[in-house]
């Protein structure tokens, strides 16, 4: 439940950004040079990395930048990414896995030779050597491709074997013998069945591409700067580490909660599911 | 067996080739300018002219893919006369900004990386096992929900904030670890097993709290088999049943994940070295990211192909060993 409160609440953080933002009065790309001690190397005045009225968690050292509003664009990023990628995921997961499983064959050998391909690779390396190689264009959208092209065959393998024993079931045989087409039979008879499996499977890979989005960025592939990300926040805060705690504290709590809370949820989701199809 | 092993070793080579293909037209035929792209930020249109010649890359796409594939195998040497730069066997491309091969960058770096990799190997694999076999054993108690809670939490720390909090934590804060320094093993002991505690529970962690997982979701499945059920009904006592028949059909999946994981692991920890400073092939890789040195990343993944797809059929063998079920007839 807390998981799920907490979601919610990212999820309207990042709705809501601008708005936060003009409350707190400071947008993320704005520098603030009296909240950060040239003296001692651009150190954030104050306890905890600068927290303050004006600065609710703090600023950035050496730039004095808005921890609050950057955490708040920074929320946009992640989930935007995630969500999206999840959705793409699902889609070519779902669909291709259908076609595999229920006509077989030949198509089947292709999709699943490609599936075998993409899952015996160290994906991550993989991502970066693609995101390094292409311009930095739209890195947003280069991210969700690149994370949905490695991510399908999950899915999509969990459908295909699924979509074989529903094809042996009589309703299917039933709707065969009215007359309906593959088309049909796939879409409207087997993909209802493979609900459940579905939204659980969305929803404990959407913590896994928080963390790979949030780690293309930290590597610095994902997200371009000065475009706020949770992981590029934390991947600036490695040389501060020993001396401002707090700058790598704020996105690190943010994250580390964000992939906790869809990954308990995802699992109690499944319980759910399991014990549903055990009765 | 050695017709089972021909075959596997045919089909691994056919999907390195597929690898070399596909890392090839990653770095030649999506950029946009690949001379530029790998000459990096400091450069002339001198140098870019000398690469783009050295390179070969005005030849068609096959030619040049094909030029790539021999000097793996036989080395080769880009462009000719004054300029003209030797790259031995085997040869995965030469990094201009560092004017070195990318497989002797790869080679120095290595056992720092494999250092990393075996140590945190050791621990996920005790942790894991200790854990999911001490979760199933006591299912539905509280040690049981305990563990299940603590996975969780366990996976879902991305492993670079757990790195600085360990470092700040354990280094700055209560001083119990030195800062980390470059020392061999047989200079200070000490000192290089400090160094290396804090990545090997970082990369750890993560893979630990998976297997433990794993391991007790295994365990419950095979309790739950008809010949556990026999074996009880013989009246074998409880410790008999779980050495004799639950825990080999258990672990064996787990070889397999380990095989993988391990595999992906030697080709260098990005995030973990890049974190802690350390110099192997993962932090080169990553460096080479900032940089823009497009040679060294494309070698990097080359390699990593190479080691997963050794590890598979490394896997495929030790399992058709371990497991009665998978044996081939040949």
């Amino acid at each position: 439940m807390l998981g799920l409160g907490y979601i919610v609440l990212v999820t309207l953080v990042a709705i809501l950004a601008p708005v936060l933002t003009a409350i707190s009065g400071w947008t993320p790309y704005e520098f603030d040079q009296t909240a950060i001690d040239p003296n001692l190397g651009g150190m954030p005045i104050g306890p905890w990395g600068g927290v303050s009225a004006e600065h609710w968690f703090g600023v950035e050292p050496g730039s004095g930048r808005d921890i609050f509003a950057r955490i708040v664009y920074g929320a946009r990023v992640s989930m935007s990414i995630a969500l999206s990628a999840t959705a793409l995921t699902t889609v070519l997961g779902v669909s291709l896995g259908l076609v595999a499983g229920y006509f077989g064959g030949r198509v089947d050998l292709v999709i699943s030779r490609v599936m075998d391909f993409l899952m015996a690779f160290p994906a991550l390396i993989f991502m970066i050597a693609v995101l390094s190689a292409l311009p930095a264009g739209n890195r947003s959208t280069l991210l969700v491709v690149v994370i949905s092209v490695f991510g399908w065959p999950y899915l999509a393998r969990i459908v295909r074997g699924q979509t074989m024993s529903l094809a042996q079931r009589e309703f299917v045989e039933a709707a065969r013998a009215a007359g309906a087409s593959g088309t049909r039979i796939v879409f409207r008879e087997i993909l209802p069945n493979l609900r459940s499996t579905i939204i659980v499977m969305a929803t404990l890979a959407v913590p896994g591409y928080v963390g790979t989005e949030a780690g293309l960025s930290f590597l610095g592939v994902g997200v371009v700067p000065p475009e706020p990300s949770w992981g590029q926040m934390i991947a600036a805060s490695v040389k501060w580490y020993a001396v401002d705690p707090a700058y790598f504290v704020f996105p690190g709590v943010c994250l580390f909660l964000l992939v906790l809370s869809f990954t308990v949820l995802g699992d109690r989701l499944r319980a759910v599911v399991d014990a549903q199809e055990g009765r | 067996m050695p017709r089972f092993l021909i075959t596997r070793v045919a089909s691994g080579l056919g999907v390195l080739l597929l690898v070399c293909l596909f890392t090839y037209l990653i770095f030649f035929a999506l950029s946009p300018d690949p001379a530029v792209q790998i000459c990096g930020k400091n450069c002339t249109p001198e140098v870019i002219d000398q690469i783009r010649g050295n390179l070969g890359l005005d030849q068609p796409f096959w030619t040049q893919f094909f030029h790539f594939v021999v000097g793996i195998f036989a080395g080769r040497t880009y462009g000719e006369g004054a300029g003209a730069v030797e790259c031995a066997a085997p040869c995965l491309g030469y990094s201009f900004q560092s004017s070195q091969a990318v497989w002797d960058m790869i080679i120095q770096r290595l056992p720092v990386s494999a250092t990393i990799a075996v140590g945190a190997a050791v621990l996920w694999l005790l942790a894991g096992l200790a854990g999911g076999l001490l979760s199933a054993v006591k299912e539905g108690t509280f040690l049981d929900r305990f563990t299940t809670g603590l996975t969780l939490t366990s996976m879902s720390i991305p492993n670079y904030v757990l790195a600085l909090v360990l470092q700040y934590v354990l280094v700055v804060k209560l001083q119990w670890l030195p800062f980390p320094q470059a020392v061999a093993f047989a200079d200070d002991p000490g000192q290089w097993f400090a160094n290396f505690v804090m990545p090997w529970i970082v990369l750890a962690v993560g893979y630990a709290a998976a297997y433990t997982r794993l391991t007790r979701a295994n365990v419950l499945d095979v309790l739950r088999e008809n010949y556990v059920r026999t074996a009880y009904a013989k009246g074998l006592a409880q410790p008999l049943v779980w050495r004799r028949h639950a825990l080999r059909p258990a672990l064996t999946p787990i070889v397999t994940i380990f095989g993988m994981d391990f595999a992906g692991l030697l080709g260098g920890a990005l995030i973990t070295e890049t974190v802690f400073g350390i110099n192997g092939v993962g932090k080169m890789a990553a460096d080479s990211i900032a940089r823009n040195d497009q040679p060294v990343i494309m070698g990097v993944t080359l390699l990593a192909g190479f080691l997963v797809v050794v590890g598979n059929i490394v896997v495929d063998v030790v399992y058709t060993a371990i497991d009665p079920r998978v044996r081939v007839n040949a």
